[in-house]
């Protein structure tokens, strides 16, 4: 890791706690290197991130980190965000932990439009509890709750963001981690709720069940299987399927939610002063 | 440039191993990684990059460092 | 300057927290503690902080566990079925050790049960809704005024003890109008948490001062410590061994056990030379007091006391009080919770005697005087 990131990370607490090979730790990475390049006050960066193998990476960022509960990441962020709206609040989530048990939080987070980053480090398993089936689990991929086949249709992170109004939404993975942290730096910058969609490999919980390879050839598949926002826009939904689409998804312009809020404070002391 | 590898951070993934274009970087017989003939490393920066436990660091000098 | 105003119990509970510097609230409406969020929702941004309805009961723990670790005061409101859903993060603050209020106007359950009918029907949750171990804070105020005293009281706790205090009102006292006389907010004694003396790099977020209790820095103040619900050892961090286990958990126990004395709040009534007392809480005591004193008036020798603090519960108080009368009756909005405290700290020295009332009504001081006449008789 380079020299210029690793200040940003608790070194100490190092090897972290993720199976040989896991592309969690390339996210974080990426996570790290965004930061860094955007040159972010360490002092005013808080990471809150919620539970399962992906949040565990708020406990090595060097900065105020906050690990709360399954699935209520986002939360604890937005009572950090509209409290004290001068930090930059920045959410680690995984499949599960956003979609599933949380998917409640994210879905009005981005509908309130409130100016959060949310990374999900997305390796489509429940990897803590020793792969069972998440929202993004492929459907007829075996997990240790689906050992006839997994027989439900996933999300797709990305469609349920912009359906529900965040208005940046980007995917990357960790084989295109140069990528990945560029959507994160222009997640970041983005005046509003921003979600990243982070392709991660779990060779643990779901290569072995799958067949996947060693963690370089889960990598491989991440090759392989992305295509970028701009080569998709000449394929045809049949040469596309069993894709990914990587790159910038959506932007757009919303009001953010503690900006609206300062009008309602404008407008109650207004009011208060007749 | 020199290559620092903090070796008791490697689990053997095999990740650099497999992206490493001059194979320059094998496992031991205990999983971790070193380097083979560092003299053919092209500072490509992949090990860096792809390594998920940040144990590759390229820094100013020439050689390998392993800590 | 005080002020005399005819408000109810909620709005009393709002009034207050606002007078102690309470500036977040996050919640979810249900009945019957809606009041509290519509009053905050007006006021808060008048002064500067904010107001936020989640998306669920879950969230507005979540948000005011988050707005308090970014350094203000923050509590939320609910009632029955939310108080159940906040379960999970009242034991995250617990063990995260977070200053926040979660004020429950209980109703009669379980489940949607009469979501208008007072009840005194949460009073094992508040000690034991969440799971694992931990001391708990409950207050229940007995009068609007009460209430708005008893609220001070839990921001104080809450900022002192780092941990999430309940206050148990009921749909009696959160909807019930009274004329009362409002203190001068210059008055209060508020309590702030303990910020830490030391350079960022020198802070321990878990390390505890002779009174159990860390200093608590805000994020964005530059100190970069970690927060988690895992078992974790000074720093913060994430720590399994045995003795670093056992010393947390007995910690979270023993930072509020160390200071029952302060925590405890009573009033005991026409107790010096009673033969027979009655223990009452919440919207039970007026009903109880009424009780009393017309069993005084008829020449019975009969005595009264309030449980303001239920959690931790007033052993001390109990005890000595189940030494010097024969019987002991405790009426309660519920099947019978807190009467099994009592028996344990009586522990044979008196005659204990349950006075349940599950019909969603509240208890009339005939009610309570009939039993009281058979006792006493």
């Amino acid at each position: 890791m380079e020299q210029s990131v690793e200040k940003l990370l608790r070194t100490k607490h190092l090897a972290h706690i993720w199976c040989p090979g896991c592309g969690n730790g390339t996210v974080l990475a990426a996570t790290v290197r965004a930061i860094e390049h955007l040159g972010l006050d360490q002092d005013k960066t808080v990471i809150v991130s919620g539970i399962g193998c992906s949040s565990r990476a708020s406990g090595y960022m060097n900065f105020d980190t906050l690990h709360t509960a399954h699935g209520r990441a986002l939360t604890f962020a937005t009572g950090i965000k509209l409290a004290r709206p001068e930090l930059t609040v920045i959410v680690l989530t995984g499949d599960g932990d956003a979609t599933a048990i949380g998917g409640n939080h994210f879905i009005h987070a981005a509908r309130r439009n409130i100016d959060l980053t949310t990374i999900v480090f997305n390796n489509g398993i429940y990897g803590m509890t020793g792969g069972q089936y998440s929202p993004l689990t492929p459907t007829g991929s075996y997990a240790s709750t689906a050992p006839y086949g997994h027989i439900e249709r996933p999300f797709d992170i990305a469609k349920l963001a912009i359906a529900a109004g965040a208005t940046y939404v980007a995917r990357g993975s960790a084989y295109h981690t140069k990528m990945l942290a560029d959507v994160i730096i222009k997640g970041i910058e983005h005046t509003g709720f921003s979600v990243i969609d982070a392709v991660t490999q779990c060779p643990t919980s779901f290569g072995r069940k799958n067949k996947m390879g060693a963690p370089a050839a889960m990598l491989e598949w991440q090759r392989d299987n992305a295509v970028t926002v701009e080569a998709a826009a000449k394929l045809t939904p049949e040469q596309l399927a069993g894709k990914f689409i990587i790159g910038e998804l959506h932007r757009s312009e919303a009001p953010e939610y503690v900006a609206e809020y300062d009008k309602v404070i404008a407008r109650a002391q207004k009011g208060a002063k007749k | 440039m020199a290559l620092e590898i903090k070796k008791e951070w490697c689990k053997g993934c095999g990740i650099c191993v497999h992206f490493c274009p001059k194979k320059v970087l094998v496992l031991d017989e205990l999983g971790k990684i070193f380097t083979r003939d560092i003299d053919k490393c092209v500072e490509c920066g992949l090990c860096e990059l792809r390594c998920p436990d940040f144990c590759f660091t390229l820094r100013k000098g020439k050689g390998e460092k392993v800590s | 300057m005080s002020r005399v105003v005819l408000m109810q119990g909620n709005q009393a509970c709002a009034e207050a927290a606002l007078a102690a510097g309470v500036r977040f609230f996050a919640g979810y409406p249900i009945t019957p503690s809606t009041e509290v969020a519509e009053i905050f929702a007006a006021r808060l941004p008048r002064l500067g902080g904010k107001f936020i309805q989640m998306e669920d009961e879950i969230a507005g723990m979540g948000a005011v566990c988050g707005a308090s670790l970014a350094g203000v005061k923050a509590l939320t409101a609910t009632s029955g079925p939310g108080f159940s859903l906040k379960q999970e993060l009242i034991g995250y603050a617990a063990m995260a050790e977070i200053p926040v209020v979660v004020v429950n106007v209980q109703r009669l359950g379980p489940s949607t049960g009469k979501p208008t009918a007072p009840a005194q029907g949460d009073v094992m949750q508040a000690r034991w809704g969440t799971h694992g171990d931990r001391a708990a804070i409950a207050l229940s105020p007995t009068s609007v005024r009460e209430t708005y005293d008893v609220t001070v009281h839990a921001i104080n706790f809450s900022e002192k003890f780092r941990l999430p205090v309940i206050i148990l009102l009921d749909e009696i006292i959160g909807h019930m109008r009274e004329k009362i006389a409002l203190p001068d907010p210059s008055t209060l004694r508020i309590i702030e948490r303990k910020k830490p003396a030391v350079p960022s790099g020198e802070y321990l977020a878990y390390k505890p001062d002779d009174d159990g209790v860390a200093p608590l820095a805000a994020f964005g103040d530059g100190y970069h410590y970690h927060v988690t619900g895992l078992v974790h050892d000074e720093t913060g961090f994430p720590a399994g061994s045995a003795s670093i286990t056992a010393d947390l958990i007995t910690r979270l126990h023993t930072k509020v056990y160390n200071a029952k004395s302060e925590i405890t709040l009573f009033d005991e009534y026409f107790m010096e030379d009673a033969e027979t007392a009655v223990v009452a809480y919440g919207g039970t005591f007026r009903s109880a007091m009424a009780a009393v004193k017309e069993a005084r008036a008829k020449g019975n020798k009969v005595g009264l006391i309030k449980l303001i603090t239920i959690w931790p519960f007033a052993d001390e108080v109990v005890a000595r009080a189940a030494a010097k009368v024969g019987t002991m009756i405790v009426p309660e909005l519920n099947y019978g919770q807190l009467v099994g405290e009592v028996h344990r700290a009586a522990n044979g020295r008196a005659h204990i005697v349950s006075l349940p009332k599950v019909d969603g009504g509240v208890f009339t001081p005939q009610e309570i005087l009939s039993v009281l006449d058979k006792e006493v008789g």
